[in-house]
């Protein structure tokens, strides 16, 4: 039955992270903003022990307040509290320590045994990164042009190549005990067949970061750029099968890591929006200025008609967002619906907040109110994790009942 | 618990009225628009579906399922993607029973229900609409004025469907306590049908100008009885549109689509440009959005919650979208989009009527 009523499971998740959103994070937002290249240490070991133990996408739970509740709504209340931290600050939230993007993929195509090696540190001790590392200088979104090599030298794995734009990638490759997930190709003669994902423990000889990106946003977050020279790892750290056949299944088991994290993703893009949305009506309402909801549209001023254009689409994103993880929580096949979840999230988060900012003028404009850095925090949301034209082509694609090859 | 999965009873109507927009109503939307008619045929043919009997409870004669503004959006998305002025004929006299259902007096639904539960097609109407460029249906400019014992209405409507046939007309009129809703029988002194309204789509269903020169009803015929709000029928209203308008872009996209995947420009199909997929997937994401904006303001009805804001939300949202998402379908099919030999030019005049049509109360 229809139902958009959260459990009460989940609304007091929702209060709960809505506090350290307000609480913890808003106060330090525009000071690790500035502060670009600097932790909040304090209040990242905070989240890490409150937080211990949940993968991005709660594939394998460890004792974290994420993973106590119920499996049937698990990605459901991910993305309710991702939206509100997010409402906090991204960046901020980007830099928890949790196993990230490369956690998800460990859950989503790892082995139970890899699962245990990789993902049972995050229980326990010093606040640990998990990153991945897809994209490289020449490629983006072509993720089957990927020239990081995995070469079988006897008992191990020999790569060798350059990896950019890894989120906490500096965190995980060389400060804490976590790991990298890296995208190499055992066969650059066959294409997207011959990609597997590979994990590269913290500190392991071969892998350095070289570059942290400064960046117009999220200026919490790490991004890095890890090259890899005859890097070793053990045979046992590929992510699926080593054969490399005919098909593109095992490329298609790591993409299917996407389907699990994009409606995340668009959650956080939800959180920002929200952010300026709110700021925009707080202001309004300190000015005496009403929305008049239900007046004829032809009688609503400029200004009504914005808000009133923005509240909807930040409402009709975010409904997209939690069916497309109340979808995984079935156990439901998501490829379309999280793709266009987060195309729409993404555009919506940063037409909102850019819009926001002309509405407010100076107000919107100055460093002296978030709301500028919710602008540039949410650009990101419209690129990483896939573009929002990327994720178009997977929606064409799908509507279509379109091949990649038929619709390039 | 939020879900996004239809009961399996709304399925099965969704797949029956699927099946019976497809076959039935799809076939008749274009002579249908051309000749500012419904056969009488398909009248009779939908009358069997139960589409208002279903909405009358079964002590008053009818089927009895409870009123579901959900289902009743559900349902209105498979009509309307085969043809909205069609649906809206079909469904005309929705627009007294469903009023009557969710807010008449046990004496109201007893008196004016029965006659809508019988074998054969009975049209009852609502008059909301007025003619003016602002018009808005929570400050409405027909005055009703209470006289000892009655209310005596005086005003001008417009958009008034069915009215030479309807035997009921629901009419809406400010009060002293905002907008309420009067039970009007057809004959009564003072309610004048005029001209048929010309339009420049949803030619279908026809309606018409209406003047109220002092009406005057018993106190009993105001709906709900005294002091009884209307705004929870506009809120419902809202909640039509938005699904009707959900149908109707859908119907323009999957015409859009179909096109494309034949049409061959270069030596390929033009669905594999990027130029063209990109406009459909786009197409594609907000007939979702607008969908579940629509069901969560529906939700909210059958809750009890309050809905004005999210039935509106919903509303302006979904005739944004559907009229944009009917002119790029128009655009994909290029010079034939123009050409009355396809759909999509019908898709795009229905869509815009959703700027103008409004008080369809009928989920």
């Amino acid at each position: 039955m229809i139902d958009f009523e959260l459990s009460e499971a989940i609304q007091q998740t929702r209060r709960m992270t809505h506090m350290v959103a307000e609480q913890m994070m808003r106060p330090i937002s525009r000071e690790y903003d500035e502060r670009e290249h600097e932790k909040p240490m304090e209040f990242l070991e905070t989240m890490w022990n409150v937080s211990k133990g949940a993968t991005m996408t709660g594939g394998d739970g460890g004792e974290g307040e994420r993973a106590r509740r119920d499996p049937a709504e698990r990605t459901l209340g991910m993305v309710v509290a991702v939206e509100e931290l997010c409402w906090g600050d991204v960046g901020l939230y980007l830099s928890i320590p949790n196993p990230g993007l490369g956690g998800a993929a460990v859950a989503a195509a790892g082995t139970p045994e890899q699962k245990q090696r990789f993902l049972a540190r995050f229980k326990e001790g010093k606040p640990k990164w998990g990153a991945m590392a897809i994209t490289e200088p020449h490629c983006g979104s072509d993720t089957s042009a990927i020239t990081t090599t995995a070469v079988r030298d006897g008992d191990h794995w020999v790569l060798n190549g350059t990896k950019i734009f890894c989120t906490s990638g500096l965190m995980a490759a060389e400060k804490s005990d976590g790991f990298v997930v890296v995208w190499a190709t055992l066969d650059r003669s066959a294409g997207r067949a011959g990609i597997r994902a590979f994990v590269v423990d913290a500190g392991t000889p071969g892998m350095h970061v070289t570059k942290v990106e400064s960046k117009l946003g999220i200026r919490a977050s790490d991004t890095a750029t890890i090259v890899f020279e005859d890097c070793r790892i053990p045979l046992d750290n590929i992510l699926g099968s080593p054969e490399v056949k005919k098909t593109s299944h095992g490329f298609k088991g790591a993409m299917a890591t996407f389907d699990a994290t994009r409606p995340i993703v668009a959650a956080s893009a939800i959180g920002v929006a929200r952010a300026a949305l709110d700021f925009v009506k707080a202001t309004l309402e300190e000015q005496g200025i009403a929305v008049r909801y239900g007046a004829p549209p032809q009688r609503l001023t400029a200004l009504e008609r914005d808000v009133i254009d923005m509240e909807a689409q930040v409402q009709a994103a975010r409904l997209l967002v939690w069916r497309a993880a109340w979808m995984i929580d079935r156990g439901l096949h998501n490829n379309l619906e999280a793709s266009m979840a987060k195309a729409k999230a993404g555009l919506v988060v940063t037409q909102v907040t850019q819009k926001a900012v002309e509405l407010l003028g100076p107000l919107g404009y100055s460093r002296r109110y978030l709301l500028e850095k919710w602008m540039r925090d949410a650009k990101i949301s419209d690129i990483y994790e896939g573009t929002q034209q990327i994720n178009q082509l997977i929606v064409a694609r799908r509507i279509l009942g379109y091949s990649s090859e038929e619709l390039r | 618990m939020v879900n996004f999965e239809p009961t399996d009873e709304q399925r099965l109507l969704q797949q029956t009225l699927a099946a019976f927009s497809r076959e039935t109503i799809r076939p008749q939307a274009r002579p249908a628009d051309e000749a500012d008619a419904v056969p009488d045929a398909l009248v009779s043919a939908s009358w069997a579906l139960g589409l208002v009997s279903d909405t009358v409870p079964e002590r008053h004669g009818g089927h009895g399922s409870p009123r579901s503004a959900l289902t009743g959006a559900l349902m209105l998305e498979e009509l309307a993607y085969g043809s909205l002025g069609i649906t809206l004929h079909l469904l005309a006299p929705r627009l007294a029973t469903i009023p009557l259902v969710a807010l008449g007096t046990e004496a109201q639904q007893a008196r004016w229900l029965p006659r809508f539960a019988g074998d054969r097609f009975v049209a009852g109407t609502a008059a909301l609409v007025e003619p003016r460029w602002d018009f808005d249906p929570t400050n409405l400019s027909t005055r009703a004025e209470r006289a000892g014992s009655d209310w005596v209405i005086e005003g001008h409507k417009t958009f008034v469907p069915l009215a030479t046939e309807a035997e009921v007309f629901l009419v809406y009129a400010q009060t002293a306590e905002g907008p309420g809703a009067f039970l009007v029988e057809a004959g009564t002194a003072g309610l004048q049908v005029e001209e048929r309204e010309k339009t420049m789509g949803i030619k279908a269903l026809a309606t018409y100008a209406l003047r109220l020169d002092g009406v005057r009803v018993p106190a009993a015929n105001r709906l709900g009885g005294e002091a009884t709000s209307a705004q929870p029928l506009i809120d419902a209203a809202r909640v039509a549109s938005a699904a009707a308008a959900v149908g109707v872009a859908r119907a323009a996209f999957d015409y859009a689509r179909e096109y494309a995947k034949e049409r061959k420009a270069f030596g390929v199909a033009i669905a594999r440009k990027q130029a063209i997929a990109f406009m459909l997937s786009n197409m594609a994401i907000e007939i979702d959005a607008m969908r579940l904006l629509a069901w969560e303001a529906a939700w909210r009805l059958d809750r009890g919650l309050p809905a004005t804001r999210e039935a509106w939300l919903a509303r302006q949202y979904a005739a944004d979208q559907t009229l944009r998402i009917c002119d790029n379908a128009l655009q994909v099919l290029g010079g034939h989009g123009y050409i009355r030999d396809h759909l999509v030019e019908l898709f795009l005049r229905d869509a815009r009527g959703f700027a103008a049509i409004d008080g369809l109360a009928i989920v």
